[in-house]
């Protein structure tokens, strides 16, 4: 459902041309928890803001469930963003002064759906994000980064996207709250979402089940950690899948 | 999708009153100075021209000049040289005049029921009124036919019915004795509030004819007023009339001239100076608080959507449309402008009614002041709220939530 093609991405600094990605090609099938790793420069950010459709490529085929991303305009690239893509910061980058529910609202805005169908929308994902009842009228910036980052990822599920990208999820958060988040992420996979993480910490991205590993703008590696347990998932996927729908 | 666009304008607005009351502030003092500003410009302006009405527009005054006789110069004005009929081939004869009123006027002792006054006695003609701008209160004002059967009628002063009668009277009807002939009051004046020696509201008012045969006894006339229909026929009228009145009087060489001519057109120079210097003064006052309010829009502006740049860049992240986000804007600037434009209107006119009630200074609101003010703070307003948005809109998302 996710299959990149000799992707390539150059930035001019002045007369410089850099090339942050040299062509690079991979799939991700429907249902997979992906961990896409490498040191800082590597050019997985770069990455991931293309697999995101936040950034386009300079040349390469991007296809997200057989459309192609890098042919399409601004509107339609911000469409597919909302409808598709769920998007995980490492910044959180949530509206400052706005409620937990209206944060998680955000994406809804425009979409011709009700405030009551929004609400409960929201309320639903916030609740299967792990945030607690009482902080939903809290406003964004008097949360913990733990609580903000459930507040991302359940604004990340609110269209209930085809895929979930998060970018460093647990980047600025302690050791205790990252694995907290990863066993949410590792939830919603059980639950039928694709899950793409970035992330250097080794240790976080063994929590996935494929760490592709980037490094001067090529993969290095591609690796699939144990069968058995990725078996096991995707036999408990299925039967999520009917729960959820 | 248009509620949601107002739901989000009225949150983010309502979100940092800080930010929004000083936009809006910047707006209401540059709409409201320029509004109070061009309001008490045209209201000073307005009351100095009502004040150069009041002596009667437009006027040219003639009146006998110094009696040359072979040996002896009498003092100028004492000579007996216009009569009636000068008064009647002026009006006749000349174009562009409203009316001609000859005068007679001498002081007397005036005398009604147990009380009397010394006060200025004229007696003319019914085009005094249109000649000197006056209005009757009551009653009626002389008539051509009393002045025909030269009828012992009167018109008095305000002033003047108030010394005899009592403040605010009702004196018609009743009778004055002047110069030992009774005369019947047919009507008050409307008061002019001028003051001093030629003071319009202590006067009375008589036939001509009946002043020449009760009062002076002959057939001269000491003034003739001439009032010309506008400002710019004043220099044709006053050439012509003292072109007939020299032909008529048989007098060559203008020095020698036995009658002077007095016009306003000197008074109203100056005033149209002054009032030229104040309209520039305060138009360059009201244009530096408009140019001073629009900078500070543009800089709350400014500030505003620099600090929101990662706002627009989170919006568009999570695939909010370019359009809505411009919208949103949009509608946050113009909700902004009129706000303050409401609330500057509302002061605007509220200072221009306490300048007309306290300084008594006719201050108008003027439309024309209104939309200039309104469109420049709104204009400036709207182009920087939604041109720095529409810029930011359209950097990829993450460019605009890098921005710092």
């Amino acid at each position: 459902m996710i299959e990149c093609k000799n992707l390539v991405k150059s930035y001019l600094n002045g007369d410089v041309e850099t090339q942050a990605l040299k062509g690079i090609s991979f799939r991700i099938e429907k249902g997979e928890f992906v961990a896409i790793i490498g040191p800082s420069g590597s050019g997985k950010s770069t990455l991931m803001h293309i697999l995101g459709a936040l950034d386009s490529p300079t040349s390469g085929q991007y296809f997200l469930d057989g459309v192609d991303v890098s042919g399409l305009g601004d509107d339609e690239l911000s469409d597919l963003r909302r409808n598709k893509i769920g998007f995980v910061f490492q910044a959180f980058n949530l509206l400052p002064r706005a409620t937990v529910l209206r944060n998680v609202m955000l994406p809804l805005l425009y979409s011709g759906t009700s405030q009551k169908e929004r609400e409960e929308r929201a309320r639903e994902c916030l609740r299967y994000a792990g945030m607690e009842e009482s902080k939903f009228q809290n406003l964004s910036n008097q949360l913990s980064g733990g609580q903000m980052q459930r507040v991302a990822i359940a604004r990340a599920l609110i269209n209930n996207p085809s895929i979930i990208l998060a970018d460093e999820p647990t980047g600025n958060l302690d050791t205790k709250t990252s694995h907290v988040v990863m066993q949410t992420l590792r939830e919603l996979n059980e639950n039928g979402h694709t899950i793409i993480i970035i992330t250097h910490e080794k240790e976080i991205a063994e929590l996935t089940d494929r760490i592709i590993s980037v490094r001067d703008g090529v993969i290095e590696s591609d690796t699939v950690a144990d069968t058995n347990i990725r078996m096991v998932h995707e036999s408990t996927n299925n039967i999520n899948n009917n729960k959820m729908r | 999708m248009i509620k949601d666009l107002f739901k989000e304008t009225i949150w983010s607005l309502a979100g940092n009153k800080i930010r929004s009351g000083l936009t809006i502030l910047g707006i209401v003092i540059g709409i409201a100075s320029v509004i109070t500003m061009v309001s008490i410009g045209q209201g000073a302006q307005s009351s100095i021209e009502s004040n150069i009405q009041s002596i009667g527009s437009n006027l040219i005054v003639i009146s006998p000049g110094a009696q040359r006789g072979a040996t002896v110069n009498t003092g100028r004005g004492s000579a007996q040289t216009l009569t009636v009929e000068d008064a009647e081939t002026i009006k006749a004869q000349v174009a562009d005049i409203k009316g001609v009123s000859p005068e007679v006027s001498k002081r007397y002792q005036i005398t009604a029921k147990g009380t009397n006054t010394n006060t200025q006695v004229v007696g003319t003609v019914p085009d005094y009124l249109e000649v000197r701008s006056l209005k009757v209160d009551f009653g009626s004002f002389l008539t051509d036919q009393q002045n025909k059967t030269s009828a012992k009628v009167a018109v008095l002063g305000p002033t003047t019915r108030d010394d005899l009668f009592g403040i605010n009277a009702d004196p018609i009807g009743q009778t004055i004795r002047i110069k030992n002939v009774d005369f019947e009051i047919i009507g008050v004046t409307l008061s002019k509030g001028g003051s001093g020696f030629m003071n319009p509201d202590d006067q009375v008012y008589v036939p001509l004819t009946s002043a020449q045969h009760f009062l002076s006894g002959d057939t001269f006339v000491s003034t003739i007023s001439v009032a010309a229909t506008d400002q710019n026929s004043m220099v044709v009228v006053q050439q012509q009339v003292t072109d007939l009145l020299m032909q008529r009087h048989k007098i060559t060489d203008s020095t020698q001239a036995d009658f002077n001519i007095m016009n306003q057109t000197d008074i109203v120079a100056t005033a149209s100076s002054i009032t030229g210097t104040f309209t520039i003064l305060l138009s360059s006052i009201a244009g530096i608080s408009l140019l001073v309010g629009g900078i500070g829009i543009m800089n709350m502006m400014l500030t505003t959507v620099t600090e929101r740049t990662r706002e627009i860049g989170l919006r568009k992240a999570v695939g909010v449309r370019k359009i809505y986000i411009n919208l949103q804007f949009l509608a946050e600037a113009v909700v902004l402008t009129f706000l303050g434009g409401g609330v500057g209107i509302f002061l605007g006119w509220l200072a221009s009614l306490l300048v007309a009630k306290f300084v008594n200074l006719p201050a108008q609101v003027s439309m024309s002041s209104i939309l200039l003010a309104f469109g420049v703070s709104a204009g400036v307003g709207i182009i920087f709220g939604f041109y720095p948005a529409r810029r930011a809109a359209n950097l990829s998302p993450i460019e605009a939530l890098r921005y710092e």
